[in-house]
């Protein structure tokens, strides 16, 4: 059967009505992967018998219901850094080609419980690092939408098989955009909820202030119920909320938004910004007043600082975890070493790809005695800075407005010349990383030569209702927009 | 001769008395086979992550009461990285700026006087796991049970003069780490570890000149010899001022060799890029909290003597062998609070049940209940049963737990103190011992012994033995 074009409520909507059943459409999911992916190059590992068999479980047991819940029957890709045990869980990294973790990370448990069948791993770039996927062990994923461009990254095996129709959601890790970048370079809802509010436990994660586990969809329904069931205080993993009960994001959706105040940082629009990007959101400010929304310009002086500190962060963390990768109780281990100390020397220079190297000795350099205090130390503070301006602007704004990314997606082979420059793809996205506030991209029309616009939001600290409630009344306006060339 | 003097300083690594690990929920039992108390947690497998012990900080702010320490509301978990097998994560979780406690001081009671020893910070961290080289095979292995577990560090200042005056901390720190529960303080069982740092100055100098680490004590034998060692080479060299060769290194303690050898000199030492530990949240200490513990500690060891002297009236030497474990001091203060006397309680304990768990290699408890040896005390004491079949019986009890009540009745043990009975078997014994009975006659005093031997082995012991020497006296000078 054709389900390149299903949501949750479609799917679902389906089982009820016996339309089909949920063999019949995980089985369309797998025979298009198995047909398209050759091209593509989104997943990493499927499970195709795992997965019809929960299919089965599944149609058996909602046989006899009169209606179906949480995420009954629905298909789901997991970026490759979440921890499955039925299934391997490689990072994009020759260093865990052959890991299979022991344990379910917490929100793969949950997605299970919620009747989720999880068809498979999407490709990534190596451990998180990355904004095209490049940097996957594995192979190099295409954008749908032009499959000359990259889907972003690090989670863009996860974009680009929604964007190709051959699943309908995905978690991934989102490090510094990873996974909001990788939506707008795709044309997808990406929201990366508030640090704390997803469990970390099971996430492979290259840092651990700055990264969490997020939603990409097609729709802003489908990422609302989504989140309802990932979040939540999870014992095993000391950073997350203590939550004292969890919100209901769906039935907020439709709440009324006119009224609302939007700031939007100048400097945003700068001259490394896009002109067709800059263009698109001028119009979605258009749009806004149109719909009653306060939409204002604001000075955030520490924009353009948000890189170079998000880079110095990330690669310290970095440089630390990803220190337990020495070839001795798993992963990649070298056949060529006599001591201990080459046995572990020679494992992580076979198996850890050219950027791991360069983040982990920049991160191990600048967390040395010597240069702690220039270079850690310094991002640390400056971090402290932005997340109090962000808190303040936040007094003022009930949401601020920003491009996802000051770039259209790049020609495949452009990050291997320059990852750098590659990286100022994130320069709007780890503002939410850093501050750990709440952010989403969502779709906001094609460019000139069709590919994928973002825009993206970030509220105070779970406010995700607000932030989703936003995002449903802005794209239902889209889409109805004429002119827009909307999805 | 002597115009310098010794400047020592301590790093006591002490093996928190947990059930479980300091971030995961594996056992912290020592002598588990290899691998066994592990998890993914402790492994370091990809994707876990720490959740904090409570119990570990309930422990650790124990500590830092009892050394007069601050207590800080707020502390912090940092990462040392250093690549190691024995570190499954690539780092340490340990406490460098923030500390749980800082600050501090405990006086040694040396002979002139008190000694305050200023404690620098106690932290909280993990402890690694264990390496074993296999040099004939040429491999190494690598056990993680004792990864995780959670460890206090306790930093003295610089203010030890001598290694009597280490080893008489020590000796009061493992005390006090037992009676209040902070530690087992096993030191043969790693619970307690101790790096050394030493270096010499010119008397009454404030100088501070270079210092010798010795790390991995794990012995007051080792911290002792090490010392000692040091000190003699140090002491040589400023003798000969030749100071100057003195090198700021870190050594190891070489038990078979007798002497410290060095590991690594100050140059090499690795930076280990501390830095926050992203995965923990800060630690905050309510007052409550802290009151709750202070009330919470239990009688500290000096203290505990001096009421053990003065409430049981006992000899000071026997006050001491009870005071060396926490164990026997509780178990001889729950015997006497049977109503036992104490000077019989304490003869027993030291005597007796010392040597049975000696004997029996057991060290983490006495195996028979003190209301059972109360209950034997008592029956010797209304001459139920002598004093042998009382030893006898106690060997008995550490097999079957059995009252000594009920013992004594199943096995035929009560004294024989039937006078009528006791005139036959004397009579006996003298009729069927003519050349004893000349040897008494002589004046051999060893007769009456052997008179007596053949007595309790008629009787099966049984006899009461002043009872008995009485009848055999006046049976004996009977004969003419």
């Amino acid at each position: 059967m054709d389900v390149k074009n299903l949501n949750i409520k479609d799917i679902q909507n389906g089982y009820m009505k016996k339309d089909f059943t949920v063999k019949e459409v995980i089985n369309g999911y797998l025979d298009s992967i198995e047909k398209e992916d050759e091209v593509i190059g989104s997943f990493i590992n499927i499970d195709r018998k795992s997965a019809i068999k929960k299919a089965m479980t599944v149609d058996e047991e909602i046989k006899n219901k009169e209606d179906i819940n949480g995420l009954m029957g629905i298909p789901i890709a997991l970026n490759d850094d979440v921890c499955t045990k039925d299934m391997p869980t490689t990072c994009g990294s020759k260093m865990l080609e052959d890991f299979t973790s022991p344990y379910d990370a917490t929100v793969v448990k949950k997605l299970k419980s919620a009747g989720a069948i999880i068809i498979g791993k999407t490709n990534m770039d190596e451990f998180g690092l990355g904004s095209t996927t490049e940097n996957s062990f594995y192979k190099t994923t295409k954008n749908p939408w032009n499959i000359k461009k990259v889907p972003g990254g690090s989670a863009g095996g996860a974009a680009a098989a929604i964007a190709a129709g051959f699943v309908p959601l995905a978690l991934a890790s989102d490090n510094d955009g990873s996974l909001r970048q990788a939506a707008s370079f795709c044309g997808l809802v990406g929201l990366k909820p508030t640090y704390g509010l997803v469990s970390r436990y099971g996430l492979i994660s290259p840092t651990s202030s700055l990264s969490q586990i997020g939603i990409m969809s097609k729709n802003v329904e489908d990422c609302a119920l989504v989140l309802e069931i990932i979040q939540g205080s999870d014992s095993m993993d000391s950073t997350s909320y203590k939550a004292k009960k969890n919100k209901d994001y769906t039935s907020k959706l439709k709440n009324e938004i006119r009224g609302l105040k939007v700031g939007i940082p100048i400097e945003s629009f700068n001259e490394n910004l896009d002109p067709e990007i800059k263009n698109k959101i001028d119009k979605i400010i258009d749009i806004l007043s149109d719909m009653d929304i306060i939409v204002e310009k604001f000075s955030m002086g520490n924009l353009e600082n948000g890189l170079l500190t998000h880079y110095m962060i990330m690669s310290a963390e970095v440089s630390s975890n990803l220190s337990r990768y020495d070839g001795i109780r798993y992963g990649y281990q070298t056949k060529n070493f006599n001591t201990m100390d080459e046995l572990m020397r020679n494992s992580r220079s076979e198996a850890f790809g050219e950027e791991i190297k360069r983040r982990i000795t920049l991160g191990g350099l600048i967390l040395t005695s010597k240069y702690y205090d220039k270079y850690y130390y310094n991002a640390k503070k400056l971090a402290e800075e932005i997340k109090r301006e962000c808190i303040n602007t936040l007094k003022f704004y009930d949401l601020i407005l920003m491009p996802s990314s000051p770039v259209l997606p790049y020609d495949i082979g452009m990050e291997i010349k320059k990852p750098l420059d590659i990286y100022r793809s994130k320069l709007y996205t780890v503002i939410a990383n850093i501050t750990g506030l709440p952010s989403m991209s969502l779709p906001c029309g094609f460019s000139s030569n069709g590919l994928p616009i973002g825009l993206e939001l970030m509220t105070d600290y779970f406010n995700e209702d607000k932030l989703l409630n936003m995002a449903y009344h802005l794209r239902k306006k889209l889409v109805n927009t004429p002119g827009l060339e909307e999805l | 001769m002597k115009d310098y003097e010794t400047i020592i300083g301590l790093e006591v690594h002490i093996e928190l008395n947990t059930n479980t690990k300091l971030f995961c929920s594996c056992s912290t039992e020592f002598g588990a086979m290899a691998n066994t108390n592990v998890c993914p947690i402790c492994m370091g497998m990809p994707g876990t992550l720490p959740v904090l012990n409570e119990k570990a900080i309930e422990l650790a702010v124990k500590a830092g009461k009892i050394f007069n320490a601050n207590i800080n509301t707020t502390s912090r978990f940092d990462r040392k990285n250093y690549f190691y097998p024995d570190s499954p994560k690539g780092y340490q979780i340990t406490q460098m700026d923030m500390p749980i406690c800082s600050g501090g001081y405990y006086d040694i009671e040396m002979e002139d006087g008190k000694k305050r020893i200023n404690i620098d910070r106690i932290h909280i961290e993990e402890d690694a796991g264990k390496l074993i080289h296999l040099k004939e095979e040429n491999i190494s292995l690598v056990d993680y049970n004792r990864a995780g577990i959670p460890l206090i560090e306790i930093v003295t200042g610089s203010d030890f003069r001598s290694a009597d005056e280490v080893i008489l901390f020590l000796k009061d720190l493992r005390a006090i780490l037992q009676y209040t529960g902070i530690s087992d303080g096993k030191m043969e069982e790693g619970s307690l570890r101790c790096d050394v740092n030493i270096s010499m100055r010119a008397k009454n100098s404030m100088d501070l000149n270079k210092k010798v680490e010795i790390k991995n004590l794990n012995s007051f034998r080792e911290v002792y010899r090490a010392l000692i060692m040091e000190e003699e080479i140090q002491e040589k060299l400023y003798a000969e001022s030749r100071e100057d060769e003195i090198k700021e290194e870190t050594k190891r303690w070489d038990e078979t060799l007798g002497e410290n050898i060095p590991m690594r000199s100050k140059d090499d030492e690795q930076d280990y890029r501390y830095f926050i530990e992203g995965d923990l949240l800060d630690i905050h200490i309510e007052e409550d909290f802290i009151k709750n513990i202070s009330e919470d500690i239990a009688e500290l060891p000096n203290l505990r003597r001096k009421r053990i002297i003065k409430e049981y009236n006992i000899p000071i030497m026997q006050v001491d062998i009870l005071m060396e474990n926490k164990i026997y001091i509780d178990y001889f203060e729950e015997v006497v609070s049977y109503g036992m006397d104490s000077i019989e309680a304490a003869n027993w304990i030291t005597v007796d049940i010392l040597r049975i768990l000696k004997e029996r290699e057991i060290t983490d408890a006495i195996p028979i209940n003190p209301s059972y040896l109360a209950k034997l005390i008592n029956l010797i004491k209304n001459g139920d049963i002598n004093r042998n079949v009382g030893k006898k019986i106690l060997d008995m009890m550490v097999d079957i737990n059995k009252d000594p009540e009920t013992l004594v009745q199943e096995m035929g043990l009560i004294q024989i103190s039937d006078i009528d009975e006791l005139e036959k078997v004397v009579g006996k014994v003298i009729v069927d011992n003519p050349e004893a009975v000349d040897d008494y006659k002589k004046g051999k005093s060893k007769a009456l012994g052997y008179f007596m031997g053949q007595i309790m082995k008629a009787t099966k012991g049984k006899a009461n033995p002043p009872k008995v020497k009485k009848i055999l006296e006046r049976k004996l000078d009977e004969i003419k």
